[in-house]
């Protein structure tokens, strides 16, 4: 099918039970994980990052391609310190707030929590309005 | 194997699959992130002819809103066929400490039922969770330029500077929401 959009929604399916069985969708683990009391968030983080950096470095030391035959690169970031602090701090108060980051919000949508939509929502106005204001944030 | 499957998900599968998906997106020749896919909704209104950021050929990130669309699936499928409705295993520390911020009903669904139903979205704290906690992570993941996937996974796996900025400040923001701002909030609740 055109540019893999079977395979991407099937990459979805996959990351969304994920998050399911692993209670990450779960607003009590992100609290939980903020309050410091159990490893399991930072078990998932962090060895999800640990497998990730050996990933990545395969991929570069073997000069991996992409199922097009393009070369797999993860496109640097920008650099700043403003951006990345503020707009992190804003995101981390959210993501305490609401227990969800985006991806968990998507599958709790499917998981049947219909309020999660307001949940959407809001973060898409919130994404909206940052367009809006963007020439006037330090970047 | 479906009761092995139905059970939850320790760190150490959940975390290394997590892995398996970023490397699969990057084989599909495309990036794992999520939060720009609400970029990608605002840009389909026509928002792009008013406001540069949404400016964009958006249908060439079509793919991005079937990752999601196959997220939203995943989450279907595990909650209606591979549930094992154990109750979330949160510590009891935090138990504790939910019952003075006035929630009890961990352990009987994924979601607090105080916080996350229609009914609640018409109290003040219920409001305030969902409509003023999703507008910061959409606002703030935009200008931190990517979320939890783009950031805390791809980029810190990337040994990129920015990524671990960002990871700081998300944990910094937390920090004050959970121990601060949160009991304030949901004041109304106890």
């Amino acid at each position: 099918m055109k540019k893999q959009y079977f395979q991407i929604t099937l990459v979805g399916i996959l990351f969304g039970i994920i998050l399911t069985k692993s209670e990450v969708v779960s607003w009590f683990r992100i609290y939980e994980m903020f309050r410091f009391d159990s490893f399991h968030m930072y078990g998932i983080i962090g060895s999800a990052v640990v497998l990730g950096i050996i990933t990545i470095r395969i991929i570069k030391k073997m000069n991996l391609k992409s199922i097009d035959g393009k070369d797999i690169t993860i496109a640097p970031k920008e650099s700043s310190i403003s951006r990345y602090i503020l707009g992190g701090i804003l995101f981390g108060l959210g993501w305490a707030m609401a227990g969800a980051c985006p991806g968990p919000i998507y599958t709790l949508i499917g998981g049947g929590f219909s309020v999660m939509l307001v949940v959407l929502a809001s973060a898409v106005l919130g994404t909206f309005v940052y367009g809006l204001v963007q020439n006037k944030l330090p970047h | 194997m479906l009761d092995f499957i139905s059970q939850p998900w320790q760190w150490y599968v959940a975390g290394p699959m997590i892995t398996l998906v970023m490397f699969l997106m990057l084989y599909l020749g495309k990036n794992f992130g999520v939060s720009s896919t609400m970029r990608t909704i605002c840009a389909s209104t026509g928002a792009g002819k008013f406001i540069p950021f949404f400016s964009f050929k958006w249908k060439e990130q079509l793919w991005n809103i079937l990752f999601v669309v196959g997220m939203a699936i995943g989450g279907f499928i595990a909650s209606t066929f591979l549930s094992s409705n154990v109750p979330i295993n949160i510590s009891s520390e935090t138990l504790e400490s939910l019952a003075h911020i006035g929630i009890s009903s961990a352990g009987s669904s994924i979601l607090p039922s105080e916080l996350f139903s229609w009914e609640a979205l018409g109290t003040i704290p219920g409001f305030i969770v969902l409509v003023v906690g999703g507008f910061l992570v959409g606002f703030g993941a935009r200008w931190a330029g990517g979320c939890t996937s783009g950031h805390a996974i791809s980029g810190l796996s990337n040994l990129q500077l920015p990524s671990l900025i960002a990871v700081i400040g998300f944990f910094i923001g937390g920090l004050i929401m959970t121990y601060f701002i949160l009991p304030l909030v949901l004041r109304g609740l106890a």
